[in-house]
């Protein structure tokens, strides 16, 4: 099912056209009500008329999220404050957060794009949604449920973390699609096996999971777990929120809506535009927000922009699932390392569960990488021999991928933290 | 049918065993025997109960990683070179002994070895063949 056959499946020229229009507009609007992004144009000598083609925003300045924060909190917004009627912030782990403005007009937007990407998991006015997403500051909660009203759908805002409510709503009210963060749809599999739930009895059919980094392996694991079809959605607060870019049932990468949301993949290191296909930093520029235009914002999220026509029939370009962050990128002995490639080594072992934690020291002056993976019943032996043997095959594999030595530590199941927003996979005790 | 041993994993931590102990303890498991691999970071105990099916689904129950299998348990005099007899009959059948432990039964006439070899077949065989008396699970459970 196809929500907006004529945006999503819209002729390639055609759309860049639109796109085209809608660029030069959202720099001119931005230029001309936003301080910040005059000054950093003027700094740049550029002006929104420069834009010839789609290619020519590459002159344009990035927007980062400590921008962000230097106009915190009202100074992105492009409209007079009352026109503004929601706001969210993302979460401040470093600093002070980033606010995010919406006009009545923004809202409409973000339900548009959220009900395409629900609509990509099956759903419709018949379905029933059970929204695990935390409700709140949080894009994640209010997003899906703006787009599940769009469609007319049972929404369930039970938010994020009442585990039981969860499990006990799942079964009474018979939710056909489940959305929250992937490592909470796992810690639920393993919650309702807990309560002797027979998950083959659940109506689950779908669930659109996403807020975090996570893996095909971990989505055959909820897939298997679940008995429904988990599909990955992709969004970013400053942008929008959930609804940036949505999987279909082909799995084969994310839609970006790019008729609102413009993708460029740049070097992480020169910054330059890559083509298509190659690997980098995602950009993106809203191309027909109001209340807080973003221009080249740098997502520091990890892909790859694929253009080649889907099978589903939208002509949509795709991203590749994220694959790390710029970020996040671990540096340890000078190698730049993803949490991401150390969970994909991982999770190629029969037995490992997918929870784990890294843990980074520098002992004697020298980075050291503890992984620490929970045993399980496949991996356990009587013989001490056989569970060395499974550390150091893990050590193994996880070296091959990084191409560094790591020491894996086996500790009992379920001690791990399990979060219920965003999962905490790298604790770093260095001093630096 | 062959004796059954219950392991399961214990991180290195305060505390853990003891809660492994208080979980058998309030299902009521009487312990028959006992012992402990430890490493760096992380032990193996290895128990033999009465009713092993039972404890393995109230330490599972308790979130402990659990696994039941097979063990040799023979009974050996209590003197002098009653172990190195046993040791000596698998050695020339060209068996390796993964681990094993041993306890004095209650009489205190006989010790009661427990072993784990590669294959628990041809170490009972290796055993049998040589007069040792290899003991069944009732025999050991109801020490």
């Amino acid at each position: 099912m196809i929500w907006n056959k004529e945006a999503e499946c819209m002729r390639i020229g055609k759309r860049e056209n639109l796109q085209l229009e809608r660029m030069r507009a959202i720099l001119r609007r931005a230029y001309k009500n936003v301080p910040y992004y005059k000054k950093r144009f003027d700094e740049m000598n550029v002006k929104p008329g420069d834009i010839k083609s789609l290619k020519d925003l590459k002159n344009f300045p990035f927007t980062t999220k400590t921008d962000l924060r230097e106009g915190y909190p009202f100074g992105l917004f492009a409209v007079p404050r009352k026109e503004i009627i929601e706001v969210h912030t993302s979460s401040g782990t470093t600093g002070k957060p980033t606010v995010s403005g919406y006009t009545k007009k923004d809202i409409e937007i973000w339900g548009e794009v959220v009900a395409r990407a629900l609509t990509m998991c099956g759903a419709s006015k018949d379905d029933i949604i059970q929204n695990g997403y935390g409700y709140g500051l949080f894009t994640g909660g209010l997003g899906v449920h703006y787009g599940a009203q769009r469609i007319g759908a049972t929404v369930v805002p039970v938010s994020a973390g009442q585990t039981k409510r969860h499990l006990d709503i799942m079964q009474d009210f018979g939710s056909t699609i489940l959305t929250c963060t992937p490592s909470y749809a796992l810690y639920l599999t393993e919650a309702a096996v807990e309560a002797g739930i027979n998950i083959k009895k659940l109506k689950l059919k779908a669930g659109c999971f996403g807020a975090e980094m996570w893996t095909d392996r971990m989505r055959d694991e909820i897939e298997k777990r679940f008995h429904l079809m988990a599909l990955n959605i992709y969004g970013l607060t400053e942008i929008i929120g959930p609804g940036v870019a949505q999987e279909c049932d082909q799995k084969n990468g994310l839609h970006i809506f790019e008729d609102h949301f413009y993708p460029e993949v740049v070097s992480p290191e020169t910054l330059e535009p890559l083509p298509d296909g190659e690997k980098g930093e995602l950009v993106l520029t809203t191309l027909t927000r109001e209340g807080m235009p973003m221009i080249r914002f740098r997502t520091r999220d990890i892909t790859t922009l694929r253009r080649e026509i889907c099978k589903c029939g939208r002509t949509l370009v795709r991203m590749d699932r994220i694959t790390g962050r710029t970020d996040d990128m671990l540096k340890i002995r000078g190698v730049l390392i993803f949490p991401y490639q150390i969970e994909k080594a991982l999770l190629e072992i029969k037995g490992v569960e997918p929870h784990y934690q890294i843990i980074v020291t520098r002992p004697q002056h020298l980075d050291e990488i503890e992984v620490q993976v929970e045993t399980s019943k496949k991996l356990f032996s009587d013989e001490v021999k056989h569970l060395e043997e499974v550390k150091k095959k893990i050590e193994k594999r996880i070296e091959n991928s990084i191409g560094l030595r790591v020491k894996v530590t086996l500790v009992e199941p379920k001690t791990l933290p399990r979060s219920e927003g965003k999962a905490k996979r790298v604790i770093d005790k260095r001093q630096l | 049918m062959e004796v059954r041993q219950i392991s399961l994993f214990l991180e290195n931590k305060k505390g853990r065993l003891w809660e492994a102990m208080e979980v058998l303890a309030k299902a009521k498991i009487n312990i028959r025997a006992l012992s402990i691999a430890d490493t760096s970071d992380f032990g193996i105990l290895r128990l033999i109960v009465p009713d092993p099916e039972k404890a393995e689904k109230v330490l599972t129950k308790s979130n402990f990683t659990v696994r039941e299998n097979d063990v040799i348990a023979v009974g050996v005099s209590d003197k002098p070179g009653g172990l190195a007899g046993i040791l000596k009959i698998l050695t020339d059948a060209d068996i390796n002994v993964e681990y094993m432990y041993a306890f004095v039964e209650k009489s205190g006439k006989k010790a009661v070895v427990v072993l784990r070899t590669d294959s628990i077949s041809n170490g009972k065989k290796a055993l049998k063949k040589a007069g040792v008396a290899v003991l069944s699970p009732k025999e050991v459970y109801s020490l």
